[in-house]
């Protein structure tokens, strides 16, 4: 409450974007958690609550006859646009979003103060809901070929990875742990998805330290393990979903990709989908051309394309159809990755589990789906979303594209959804409200950490899945 | 004529056809004077095809070999092949088709033909006439009065007989109004606001010339549908210099100094000849295989499609506008009075009027707005998309007024009684049919071919109840709104159900659609069922009042 000076500005208009003429007058508010406008000059009193965690942009425009304007930008892409009478006022809101908008601890996010009236139990229910070792059992594992292992269970293998990963039988410690050291961060192939019907595995990692010519016998071993976890078919595809000159480049800095020539029976593919630089552009542009006052049809279908945006969903779509199409129709075993293997992959082999497999598609499996392939298996949230101040660098749209990837299957197959888009937009509003615990911290071990350290612990941590069933 | 003269081979075996979401069949393909059969070998000769040489646009052959392939482009923008055993068959074949998909000669048409396989119930011919609108329109108002100046066609020769006008003018003024107005369309009621007595008129360009020549009745024509004191609108659909252009012709605009009370609104929509160029462009960007992004969205940019539409849309809105919420007059043309201005009137009445969102209202629009009024249907719909003759009247006006439709119903799903399919159905119907609906350029060419008396009328058959019943809205509520549409670009999209209908299979969406129609159906039987249940409970309730009351 400290950041905030002037908890209460009287007489502020809010602009409609579309009937500039009939701007609402009221009353705004400054709690710790949001802005709160009241509209009172309609009928009806109207509230619009903004959540401090939203808010990704504040800017004091040029001042006009009607006021001081204040352009807020949100993180779900809500735009408002008020009209404060005074100057002071207008600075203090705007100095006090500021700080509010951009928190610096993890204590300060919303989750560790948000407090619903809710048992001790049904918050730990929450916690509980989603099982990861139920789906895998769904698959059928563990099996003669694939075993869930808690060889990580102190990070020793990845310090991104959660504690239990699914490897193949045939993988020993050894390979497991030679493995490790020849991929990016740790981040060695673990089983994704398996495909029941004919035993193909949908697996992830991040790119080999190959360099030029480096070669690791345990880690040409675990892919040989992987192959092998399938007899239906001779060969395994690697794909690898950056652009091929951007992998290329990475073998500069001593990383890049699997050689063919040193991996048994593999095929390698490049699917070039962008990495998140050019996706934080691309959304830029196309939030720009929504922007537009009155464009016409060319100056907004042309604005579309050089956004990209479109083009860059496709790339992610047309790459889960790949990796779909290898095992259901090849029955072939894919193993993904990009550079890190938890942007890019996360999205693709994601896809390739809605397309294959229809609990994904109910609400119980898309919020398993979110928990095994997203936070379990370490993407950034914390850093992707901007949930505290940190490096603009880092911030990138990657879930946002996966969401979007869902709704336009939708499009396409409206009955195969238990879902609608409305819990595709709740849940995309979660991913950076903070409200939840689910997406809070980058991965499974910085959780535990920020779970530890804040004194509410895990009694203040609501799981989202809790609240939407 | 004889059609069997222009049939070389009448029948071949062993063809293989390739069509949309079907496995390719081998079959037997038949040349009729009007159709083309094409009966598959297996399932005993079912007939997988038949396609109306009408509904041809182009053909194009290619051998391999000795095996002859047609590609068939038709005008509902669906493509078939056609795998042709031997050389000489197969040319003999596309040349009988190319011979009778091009007569010239509307009396060879099918309409002329086509004998009905159902009973008529109504005849469509008689359904909607002038008439029938006026006297629903004298219950509310008596300002105006039906004309027959025109009954012979000797006025406006693409009038219909019968036109609704001003009380105060007679027909000799109308005579003379003729004589100031281009193809003598002079001004006549389209649409009356009952909401505020608002009237919409529509007609040509002035042929006011270089000479700035003044025709006092078409004044007094349209000032006696202005309120005392009040201003009308009148809508040009040319940019000002084109208008201004038009009088060294001899067209021009209506001059300020002798039409003090209206003002002057230049909405630009576009000539019809662009909007076939655009029509073309859109269809191959459609059917461009690259699947990449760029090029579909640069493509799409440039056809300028959603440009034309968004621009008509935006004209009607104006249109209603003046009306609605002015509560002014207003008088629509471009220069000829027969395509944007019917797009703009016709458009401007589904906004405002619920009663043109009912399915009757809707063919009564069509009627009225299209055929009566003189729209050039048989030069427009010659060719469709795929055409690759020289274009001379071709345009897909009707379509593009369709789609406007199309745009407001899916951004105002509840409003509409019928559904996507309906408005595809008529644009098949224009473009190729076994009806006569559709049929010449205006009422005088319809009443010299006899079509009421020789052929078919599309709604003799669409408003019979097993046909009607595919065509309903399960979710309409009827309503008395003016619905305002959104012409923002984001707002619009692509008619996929034209345009990518033979590029993408539709059985998800249709799954989607049965399951819609079923929840709701469902849902009625509840809600009877609630009914049912609440009765019974309040006579039970009753009961148990007077049994109390009986009690000692």
């Amino acid at each position: 409450m400290e950041h905030i000076s002037t908890p209460k500005v009287e007489n502020v208009k809010l602009l409609d974007r579309y009937a500039s003429r009939r701007a609402a007058s009221g009353t705004l508010y400054l709690t710790a958690t949001h802005l709160i406008y009241v509209d009172t000059s309609a009928e009806v009193r109207k509230e619009t609550w903004i959540l401090h965690h939203h808010i990704s942009s504040v800017e004091k425009l040029p001042l006009t006859t009607a006021g001081y304007p204040l352009l807020i930008h949100c993180k779900n892409f809500h735009v408002a646009h008020f009209v404060i009478g005074q100057e002071r006022d207008c600075h203090d809101v705007f100095t006090s979003l500021l700080k509010l908008s951009q928190p610096v601890k993890p204590e300060e996010l919303y989750a560790f103060s948000y407090n619903p009236k809710m048992s001790k139990e049904s918050r730990e229910m929450g916690w509980k809901l989603i099982d990861l070792k139920l789906d895998y059992q769904r698959m059928g594992i563990p099996n003669d070929c694939w075993e869930i292992t808690d060889i990580n269970k102190d990070y020793e293998v990845c310090s991104t990875y959660p504690p239990e990963i699914v490897v193949p039988r045939a993988a020993t410690r050894a390979v497991v742990m030679g493995s490790s050291r020849f991929r990016s961060r740790g981040r060695i192939p673990v089983l994704s998805y398996l495909y029941k019907e004919n035993n193909a595995a949908l697996c992830r990692c991040s790119q080999p330290l190959a360099g030029f010519s480096a070669r690791c016998l345990e880690d040409e071993q675990m892919l040989q393990a992987i192959r092998e976890a399938n007899p239906g078919c001779p060969f395994m595809y690697v794909v690898d979903t950056r652009p091929k000159l951007n992998a290329m480049a990475n073998r500069a800095a001593g990383k890049g990709y699997e050689n063919e020539d040193n991996y048994e029976n593999i095929r390698f593919k490049f699917i070039g989908i962008e990495n998140i630089h050019v996706m934080r552009s691309s959304l830029q542009k196309l939030l720009e051309v929504c922007e537009m006052k009155s464009p016409s049809m060319s100056d907004f279908l042309t604005g579309l394309e050089n956004s990209g945006w479109l083009r860059h969903i496709k790339a992610v779509m047309d790459a889960g159809v790949f990796l779909a199409k290898a095992v259901r129709e090849e029955r072939a075993s894919v193993l993904v990755h990009c550079s890190d293997g938890w942007d890019r992959t996360a999205q693709v082999c994601s896809l390739a589990s809605l397309l294959l497999d229809p609990f994904y598609r109910t609400f119980k499996g898309f919020m398993v789906l979110i928990e095994k392939e997203w936070i379990a298996m370490g993407h950034k949230f914390s850093h992707r979303c901007g949930h505290l101040d940190g490096d603009p660098k880092e911030v990138s749209p990657v879930f946002t594209q996966f969401v979007e990837c869902v709704w336009q299957l939708m499009q396409q197959f409206p009955c195969s959804f238990e879902f609608s888009e409305r819990f595709l937009l709740e849940i995309h509003d979660h991913v950076y409200s903070c409200q939840f615990g689910n997406f809070l911290g980058t991965c499974h071990r910085d959780r535990e950490e920020l779970s530890g350290s804040a004194k509410k612990g895990k009694e203040g941590d609501i799981s989202f899945s809790n609240n939407s069933c | 004529m004889e059609f069997a003269e222009l049939i070389k081979t009448p029948r071949a075996d062993n063809v293989v056809l390739h069509r949309p979401f079907h496995p390719a069949v081998e079959g037997t393909l038949c040349l009729t004077g009007h159709h083309l059969i094409f009966s598959s070998r297996r399932r005993d000769n079912a007939e997988e095809l038949w396609l109306l040489h009408s509904n041809i646009d182009s053909i194009e052959k290619r051998f391999v070999g000795s095996l002859g392939t047609i590609v068939i482009k038709c005008k509902d923008l669906r493509i078939i092949q056609l795998d042709i055993p031997g050389m000489e068959e197969c040319l003999n074949i596309a040349s009988s088709i190319e011979a009778l998909s091009t007569l010239d000669s509307v009396t060879l048409m099918y309409p002329f033909f086509y004998r009905p396989m159902f009973e008529v119930l109504e005849d469509g011919w008689s359904s909607f006439l002038l008439e029938q609108e006026f006297e629903h329109l004298s219950s509310v108002t008596n300002e105006w009065r039906l004309s027959c100046v025109n009954k012979d066609f000797s006025v406006c020769p693409s009038y219909p007989p019968v036109v609704i006008v001003p009380k105060s003018i007679d027909d000799e003024a109308l005579r003379k109004v003729a004589l100031f107005r281009y193809g003598g369309r002079f001004p006549v009621l389209s649409y009356y606001h009952k909401k505020n007595g608002m009237a919409m008129l529509r007609s040509s360009q002035p042929l006011t010339g270089t000479n700035g020549r003044r025709c006092k009745e078409d004044e007094k024509l349209i000032n006696a549908t202005l309120r005392s004191g009040r201003r009308g609108f009148v809508i040009d659909t040319r940019p000002l210099n084109v208008a201004q252009q038009a009088r060294a012709k001899g067209g021009g605009f209506e001059q300020e100094v002798h039409y003090p009370q209206w003002r002057r609104i230049h909405k630009y929509i576009e000539r019809f000849h662009i909007l076939q160029e655009s029509f073309i462009k859109l269809v191959e960007a459609c059917n461009d295989q690259s699947h990449n992004m760029d090029r579909w969205l640069s493509k799409l940019e440039a056809s300028n499609w959603l440009t034309h539409i968004k621009e008509l849309l935006t004209a009607a809105c104006l249109a209603a506008q003046c009306i609605d919420r002015e509560g002014a007059s207003v008088l629509v043309h471009g220069s000829e009075g027969t395509d944007s201005t019917l797009q703009v009137t016709s458009l401007a009445q589904i906004i405002l009027d619920p009663r043109c969102r009912t399915i009757r209202g809707f063919e009564a629009l069509v009627v009225r707005e299209w055929l009566q009024a003189g729209h050039p249907f048989q030069q427009r719909c010659a060719q469709s998309a795929y055409s690759n003759s020289k274009q001379k009247w071709e345009a897909p006006v009707f379509l593009l007024f369709l789609e406007c439709v199309w745009q407001i119903h899916r951004q105002f799903p509840c409003s509409f009684e019928f559904n996507e399919h309906f408005l595809i159905l008529l644009f098949e119907h224009a473009y190729a049919s076994q009806f006569g609906t559709f049929l010449g350029n205006n009422e005088s060419e319809r009443a010299k071919l006899k079509l009421p008396q020789k052929t078919m009328s599309l709604w003799s058959w669409v408003n019979r109840p097993e046909e009607l019943s595919r065509f309903q809205n399960p979710i309409y509520e009827a309503n008395s709104l003016v619905i305002w549409p959104s012409v923002a670009p984001q707002s619009l999209q692509l008619w996929e159900g034209i345009f990518l209908r033979w590029n993408r299979p539709s059985r998800f969406l249709e799954e989607a659609e049965e399951e819609r129609i079923n929840i709701i159906k469902y849902n009625k039987e509840l809600q009877a069922k609630v009914n049912v249940l609440r009765r019974q409970l309040a006579e039970m309730e009753a009961d148990g009042e007077v049994q109390e009351g009986e009690e000692p």
